[in-house]
């Protein structure tokens, strides 16, 4: 299985993650619009990412999310209602919806993010 | 299938604007007309949309003395403004009215399913279809390219769980667009019988079956099988979240997902929807002695540990989205997969089985001693499937067990069937003969109120004790809770406009649980909000579980507990945030008021709607037999000292059920007085012309009526 691993002690909290995300999917630079999250108003810092734990498969009533053959949690946006029942069961808030947006968005483990973090507290890993 | 096409209409394709098509959609299948109508602003502010639509479509289709298999009678179905939203959980209702053929008067049901929103999807606010085809018809609305289709019918099979496949199949762009279409049938017992429903279809991708909700109330099936038609058919593919178009979609997606949120955190510490549905109810009636058995005679029994809402968890198929309809995270629709009924035409067939739900497991269970929950599951599979209603049909049964019991009915009166108490071979012996219309079960088919007619005439059978025990009123059967020893519910269910069902009120916690509503004045107060609430689901296309079959955490701190402020407040944003109008929590009730008093006037103006269509069966009242009575001798005796101030010593049963029922029975008129005035209505149940005008509901059709009856 494929997973974007996080080092949060190692995390400097510069948030290029989030822009590199945001910047990718949705062409705004706008963290709110990260699959990644980076809280740092309380210490420690907490990097919120997808752990590809599939627990959202079952839930959607389209079949719009679906495993691919790398085991990376996938929505499809021609079959997604935008119902988010999806963000409701995910167990580490990782299904991230923007209100206004038709669909929720979660990361997929793409590995941009790695390449900018100049701190090297991303990796993709093979779990 | 060699379908010819009867009728054609093209029509323009155009989004839904805040929740609304602006027209409504008629068929006659009769005459082969099909035209659009607009749905005009007064429509809108009087009548929202929903039931609302339906009745007031139907008013101007009938005439005073329409019957229901006359050709004018319709059937509507309309689905409201906030229906097929896919933000918010119980979204997707479609509500159908009716002329009854078991009451005269008008019939309203709520029913999930995919129909109701792919419809107003397709471009309409509601479908109402008039007229009585010469040969079989099937009604198609094409909603992706904007065409309806009268075509022939010449399937073989119109029970529901084939003839839905089947039509999915044949109407669907291909394989895996299945999800696209959706089907209305009855079944074959539509044809011989009254107490029928219709099936409203939704594919479910995983199973890759169609699943099956129903209309259930008040012959329904049997109209639309009158009328000629085995199915409607709609096909939509272009849902999206904002579908419905809502002026404010942040604010809708915002509050579905912290409803969401509150399902996923509380539902396995409440009620349990998700697992089992409403089939949750079950002990938890049978602890409370509400649980109907034996025909409502009595509301616990140890058999009923049988049917505890544990063994029907063991027969559902656990961890699937069984949603009616796309967003809802209650998810309450469990299925049985894989059963194998093992009697009838199906016998042996591997099949899935919507439910059982709260109801059927209690009036086709408990209520005719049913124990077995697989023989529960083949009786909802077969009602279903042959398009019965399973509240009239539990009912029914419970009502001919208890005469099979006094030796009103015996074999030769059966024709041979044995109907003793928990014979599940005899129950549903007389499912397949309401299928094939013959037999005993064709005179248990007409519902209660024919059979106490034709048991008094031809058996020469008490018709007082035939009142007593038959559970109906209006000519509806009672759904499956004691209302006993609750007053109040006892008004939830009589004084409810179509006949006894609990969607109007469902009060016997408060009432008689909680005593939190001890005055006649406030049980009056209950009797007046709830019902209004309650229809407000009907207006929007909403379900009502979602309000409070989940709960907020703080919700018991609340200042009214009992109506979920925290939930009133939902419905009041998910509205304005879809239509862009104003709403706060007494404008929902006001417009359900105006909806409520419409629907009263078109019962009188139908020959309905008076105070004597009011009264109970004294089985809903008290205890009609001494082994009732003595089976809660302790309550009706300290109620007969505390509450009416008689010794009960030295009396004997006959005596004391006696004192008993005259206080009971002038209660309940107490009862029914202080709830005409708090409705605004006469001691004859009539909405005063005052009171009309104060809601907004004086249109010169209304007043006309009701000037007839002040």
């Amino acid at each position: 299985m494929k997973v974007l691993k996080t080092y949060p002690e190692k995390c400097i909290s510069c948030h290029v993650c989030e822009s590199t995300c945001s910047s990718l999917y949705f062409k705004e630079d706008n963290a709110d619009l990260s699959c990644i999250q980076i809280h740092d108003q309380t210490q420690p810092t907490q990097m919120n990412v997808c752990n590809q734990c599939q627990t959202c498969v079952a839930a959607c009533p389209t079949c719009a999310i679906t495993v691919n053959k790398q085991g990376v949690v996938m929505i499809s946006k021609s079959l997604c209602i935008g119902c988010l029942m999806c963000v409701a069961v995910c167990p580490t808030d990782s299904m991230r919806t923007a209100f206004g947006k038709h669909n929720p968005f979660k990361c997929i483990a793409c590995g941009a993010c790695v390449k900018t973090c100049p701190a090297d507290a991303l990796e993709i890993a093979e779990l | 299938m060699n379908r010819k096409v009867l009728a054609e209409y093209n029509y323009t394709l155009k989004p839904v604007v805040k929740g609304y098509n602006r027209r409504t959609l008629y068929v006659n299948v009769g005459s082969k007309e099909i035209k659009e109508k607009p749905v005009t602003d007064m429509m809108i502010d009087k009548f929202v949309g929903g039931k609302g639509f339906d009745l007031y479509l139907m008013w101007h289709g009938v005439k005073d003395n329409t019957k229901w298999n006359d050709p004018e009678n319709e059937i509507c179905i309309s689905f409201g403004p906030l229906c097929g939203n896919t933000s918010y959980p119980g979204s997707g209702k479609s509500i159908v009215t009716t002329i009854s053929p078991l009451t005269g008067i008008p019939v309203d049901c709520n029913v999930g399913g995919h129909f109701g929103p792919y419809t107003k999807f397709a471009g309409f606010d509601a479908l109402e279809l008039q007229g009585k085809a010469e040969e079989d018809v099937i009604v198609y609305i094409d909603g992706d390219s904007g065409v309806v289709k009268i075509m022939t019918a010449p399937d073989e099979r119109i029970n529901s769980h084939i003839l839905a496949e089947e039509l999915i199949k044949e109407f669907a762009d291909g394989e895996g667009k299945e999800q696209f279409v959706s089907v209305v049938s009855s079944g074959e017992a539509a044809n011989n019988v009254l107490i029928t429903c219709l099936n409203f279809s939704f594919w479910d991708k995983r199973r890759k079956v169609a699943r099956l909700k129903q209309a259930g109330r008040g012959g329904t099936g049997t109209v639309f099988r009158d009328k000629g038609i085995k199915a409607l058919v709609v096909k939509y593919s272009g849902l999206k979240v904002d579908t419905n178009n809502p002026v404010d979609l942040p604010t809708l997606q915002k509050t579905g997902l912290k409803l969401h949120k509150e399902i996923e955190a509380g539902d396995a510490d409440q009620c349990r929807m998700h697992q089992v549905g409403t089939a949750h109810l079950m002990e938890i009636m049978n602890d409370y002695d509400l649980l109907p058995i034996r025909n409502f005679k009595y509301g616990q029994m140890p058999e009923a540990e049988s049917l505890h809402s544990r063994e029907f968890t063991k027969l559902f198929t656990q961890g699937m989205a069984d949603g009616c309809w796309y967003g809802c995270s209650l998810s309450c629709c469990k299925a049985v997969d894989h059963f194998k009924p093992r009697t009838g035409p199906y016998k042996g067939q591997p099949v899935c089985v919507d439910g059982p739900e709260y109801e059927t497991a209690a009036g086709c269970g408990s209520n005719i001693c049913a124990w077995d929950p697989k023989d529960v599951v083949e009786i909802n599979f077969y009602c279903d499937t042959y398009g019965v209603d399973t509240i009239s049909f539990g009912t029914s049964v419970a009502f001919v067990m208890e005469c099979y019991e006094n030796g009103i009915l015996n074999k030769e009166r059966t024709g041979g069937l044995d109907l003793s108490w928990g014979n599940t071979d005899a129950a549903l012996e007389l499912l397949h003969q309401m299928a094939k219309g013959e037999g005993f079960g064709v005179i248990v088919g007409q519902g209660v109120r024919r059979m106490k007619k034709i048991f008094a005439e031809e058996f020469g059978a008490d018709p007082q004790f035939l009142q007593d025990i038959g559970m109906e009123a209006k000519g509806l059967e009672y759904s499956q809770y004691m209302s006993k020893e609750s007053l109040a519910q006892q008004g939830g269910y009589t004084l409810a406009l179509k006949g006894p069902q609990h969607d109007e009120a469902w009060l016997i916690f408060m009432d008689m649980v909680n005593n939190h509503i001890p005055t006649f004045k406030d049980k009056a107060e209950a009797l007046h909000y709830f019902p209004m609430f309650r229809t407000w689901f009907g207006l929007q296309g909403l379900c009502k579980l979602p309000w409070n079959d989940i709960e907020p955490a703080n919700n018991a701190q609340t200042d009214e507990p009992a109506k979920v402020p925290e939930h009133v407040q939902n419905y009041v944003d998910i509205y304005k945030a879809i239509t862009g109008k104003p709403m706060d929590k007494h404008e929902l009730i006001r417009q359900s008021e105006r909806v409520y008093n419409f629907q009263k006037v078109f019962c009188m103006r139908m020959g309905g709607g008076r105070r004597i269509d009011d009264i109970p069966p004294y089985r809903a009242v008290g205890p009609v037999t001494e082994e009732e009575y003595l089976s809660r001798q302790d309550r009706y005796d300290n109620l007969l000292k505390d509450k009416i101030g008689v010794d009960p010593e030295g009396k004997s049963v006959a005596e004391k059920m006696d004192i008993t029922r005259k206080y009971r029975e002038d209660q309940y008129q107490q009862l029914v007085d202080a709830v005409y005035e708090r409705k605004g209505w006469t001691k004859d149940g009539v909405p005063t012309l005052e009171h009309l005008k104060s809601i907004g509901m004086d249109l010169p059709e209304v007043l006309d009526v009701v000037k007839r009856f002040l």
